[in-house]
C-alpha cells in the first residue's frame, strides 16, 4: 500500500508536504506515511482564510477515530484557500493524501524558505530512521 | 516490568496484518488496516476479537455462592439456571469499583468469572484476600484462550462449525447464557451491542478455531473497533469510565447493584454496601450519561463538560462510525439534563445529553 512520496513536493519533519500551485501559492497536506499512522480520518479542523501563520505554527487538527493530531504550517505565510471538500469527506486524507486530500494553500512570506524543507529522498530517509 | 505477553493467537494477528500495540502488558492488534471497516463488519456481518488476555477464574467449593454474594455488588443468587451469566461490579470498602466482570453459574459449587486484563494482578490479590476465610478453591485458567465472535451473522457462523449435538445446544442458548460443549465454553455474551458468542477454548485449540472462523468469513477485529463498538453500545470501559475512586452509582452501574435479597434469601452485606447505600439515600452528586456532539469535532476523554448545573468531564469519547457523529460517555452533575457544552481546544461545542446505548443490534437509538 505504499504511496510513494512525489518528487516534486517538499516535506517537513512533522509530515506535511508542500506543492507549488504555480500562482505564488503552495498547497499543503499530510503525507501518506502520516495518514497511515493516524488511521481513519473523521474530522479536519481547517485553518481560517487569511490567517497569518508562522513556520511550525499549529494551524489545524486532524482527528482520526484513534486520536487528534495537530497540523503545523510548513513555513511563514498567509492562508489563501482551504479544502472545503474535507468537511464532507475527511477520508480523502486517507485515500488521496497527495491529491484530493490537500488541506490548505499558503502564500509564503519568503519564497526562499521553501529551500529549507526536505525533498522526497530526504523525507523518506528521515522517517525511516 | 515484566516482558510483553503474547496470546496463543499472536501469529494469527501478524498473518492478518495486525498493527500491534501494547495493551496492559499484552501485544495486541489495534486494527488490521481500517478500524472503521472493522467496526462496520461487526455491525453488518460478523467479526472476531482475540480477548485471550482477559482473565478466566474458576471458583469451586461449598461456600462459593456465599463468598460471591459478599464479594460482588450484584447478587449471584439471581442465577438459578445452569450457565446463566451476571454482570457485576466488584467494590472496595469505600464503594469504589475495583473491576467490572461477568460471572457464570455452572453448579452450586462452581462459578466461573471473567475479569479485565488490565486489572488482573489487583483483582487476584483482592479476591484472594477476601476469600481467605471462605475455604474455596480459586483457579486462574491461563490454559484457556477466548475469542469473541460478534455481529448479526456471528451465531450462525459459529454454529455451522459445531457438531450436530453441540450446534443444537449453542443454537438454543438464550442471551446471557453459556454452556460447556466438549472442550469449549460458549456464551451468548459480548461487548459490542450485537448478538454473538464469546468462546472460551483451550490454548492449543485457539488457532484452529480462529482459522475455521476465518474460513467462514468471520473477519478479525482489533481493539480499536472493540472500543468504538462498546462505546456505541453504551458499555463502560474499566479504568476509563470508572475506577476505584468512583462508585457504581456515579458510573451508570446502579442497575447492577442488588440491594434487595432475592426471594428466600437473607439480607446481603456485600463489600462497599454501607458507603454506596448512604450515597443512594442522599442522591449521587454525579451521573454517567451519553453525549452526542451537535457541532463538528470529536469528543475525547478528559474534555470539560459545561452544564447549567456545574461542570463535568468526558470519560470516553470517539467518532461513532455507525452514526457518523461524535459520541461520548461523560460524568456530569446529576441535575443536568437535555444539553450541555463541551470545551474542545478553547471552543465550546454544543452536545445533547442522552441515555446510552447509542446503537444496539445495528440500529441507532439516539
Amino acid at each position: 500500500m505504499s504511496n510513494e512520496n512525489p518528487n516534486d513536493l517538499r516535506y517537513t519533519q512533522t509530515h506535511e508536504w508542500l506543492r507549488d500551485n504555480g500562482d505564488g501559492t503552495y498547497a499543503v497536506g499530510i503525507t501518506d506515511h502520516a495518514q497511515g499512522l493516524l488511521g481513519d480520518v473523521v474530522y479536519v479542523e481547517l485553518p481560517e482564510l487569511e490567517t497569518q501563520l508562522n513556520a511550525e505554527e499549529n494551524c489545524g487538527v486532524i482527528e482520526s477515530v484513534k486520536a487528534a493530531s495537530d497540523m503545523y504550517s510548513p513555513l511563514e505565510g498567509e492562508v489563501t484557500e482551504v479544502n472545503e471538500a474535507l468537511d464532507g469527506e475527511p477520508e480523502l486524507i486517507n485515500s488521496a493524501p497527495f491529491g484530493e486530500g490537500w488541506i490548505f494553500s499558503i502564500k509564503p512570506a519568503n519564497i526562499e524558505d521553501i529551500e529549507e524543507l526536505m525533498d522526497a529522498d530526504q523525507y523518506e530517509a528521515f522517517y525511516q530512521e | 516490568m515484566s516482558e510483553t505477553k503474547h496470546t496463543p493467537l499472536f501469529d494469527k494477528h501478524l498473518e492478518a496484518g495486525g498493527k500491534m500495540v501494547d495493551f496492559a502488558g499484552w501485544e495486541m492488534p489495534i486494527n488490521y488496516g481500517s478500524q472503521v471497516t472493522e467496526h462496520k463488519q461487526v455491525r453488518e456481518d460478523a467479526g472476531m476479537f482475540d480477548v485471550s488476555h482477559m482473565v478466566v477464574l474458576d471458583f469451586k467449593g461449598d461456600n462459593v455462592k456465599t463468598f460471591l454474594q459478599y464479594l460482588l455488588a450484584n447478587d449471584v443468587a439471581k442465577l438459578k439456571d445452569q450457565g446463566k451469566a451476571l454482570y457485576s461490579g466488584m467494590l472496595n470498602h469505600n464503594g469504589g469499583v475495583i473491576d467490572d466482570l461477568i460471572v457464570y453459574y455452572l453448579a452450586d459449587d462452581f462459578y466461573r468469572m471473567v475479569v479485565n486484563a488490565a486489572t488482573r494482578e489487583n483483582d487476584l490479590k483482592w479476591i484472594n484476600q477476601q476469600a481467605d476465610s471462605f475455604n474455596i478453591e480459586i483457579n486462574e485458567r491461563d490454559d484457556l484462550s477466548m475469542i469473541a465472535v460478534q455481529g448479526p451473522n456471528a451465531r450462525e457462523k459459529v454454529i455451522s462449525l459445531l457438531s450436530n449435538d453441540s450446534a443444537e445446544k449453542a443454537g438454543a442458548l438464550k442471551p446471557f447464557f453459556g454452556v460447556a460443549l466438549d472442550d469449549l465454553f460458549i456464551a451468548r455474551t459480548g461487548y459490542t451491542g450485537e448478538d454473538g458468542f464469546e468462546i472460551i477454548v483451550p490454548n492449543e485449540q485457539a488457532t484452529d478455531l480462529w482459522d475455521k472462523l476465518l474460513s467462514k468469513g468471520v473477519m478479525p477485529i482489533g481493539l480499536g473497533a472493540r472500543d468504538t463498538l462498546r462505546l456505541e453500545a453504551g458499555m463502560n470501559l474499566y479504568g476509563t469510565d470508572m475506577d476505584e475512586s468512583i462508585s457504581p452509582l456515579a458510573a451508570g452501574m446502579g442497575w447492577t447493584v442488588a440491594w434487595e435479597p432475592v426471594s428466600g434469601e437473607e439480607h446481603r452485606d456485600f463489600i462497599g454496601r454501607s458507603v454506596i447505600e448512604k450515597e443512594r439515600e442522599e442522591g449521587s452528586a454525579m451521573k454517567l450519561v451519553g453525549l452526542v456532539l451537535e457541532d463538528k469535532g470529536v469528543l475525547r476523554g478528559h474534555q470539560k463538560v459545561i452544564t447549567t448545573q456545574g461542570d463535568g468531564e468526558i470519560t470516553s469519547g470517539t467518532f461513532s462510525p455507525s452514526l457518523g457523529v461524535s459520541i461520548a460517555l461523560a460524568r456530569i452533575p446529576s441535575a443536568a439534563k437535555e444539553s450541555c457544552h463541551v470545551e474542545i481546544r478553547g471552543k465550546q461545542l454544543r452536545s445533547r445529553i442522552v441515555s446510552p446505548p447509542f446503537v444496539r443490534n445495528g440500529k441507532a437509538l439516539v
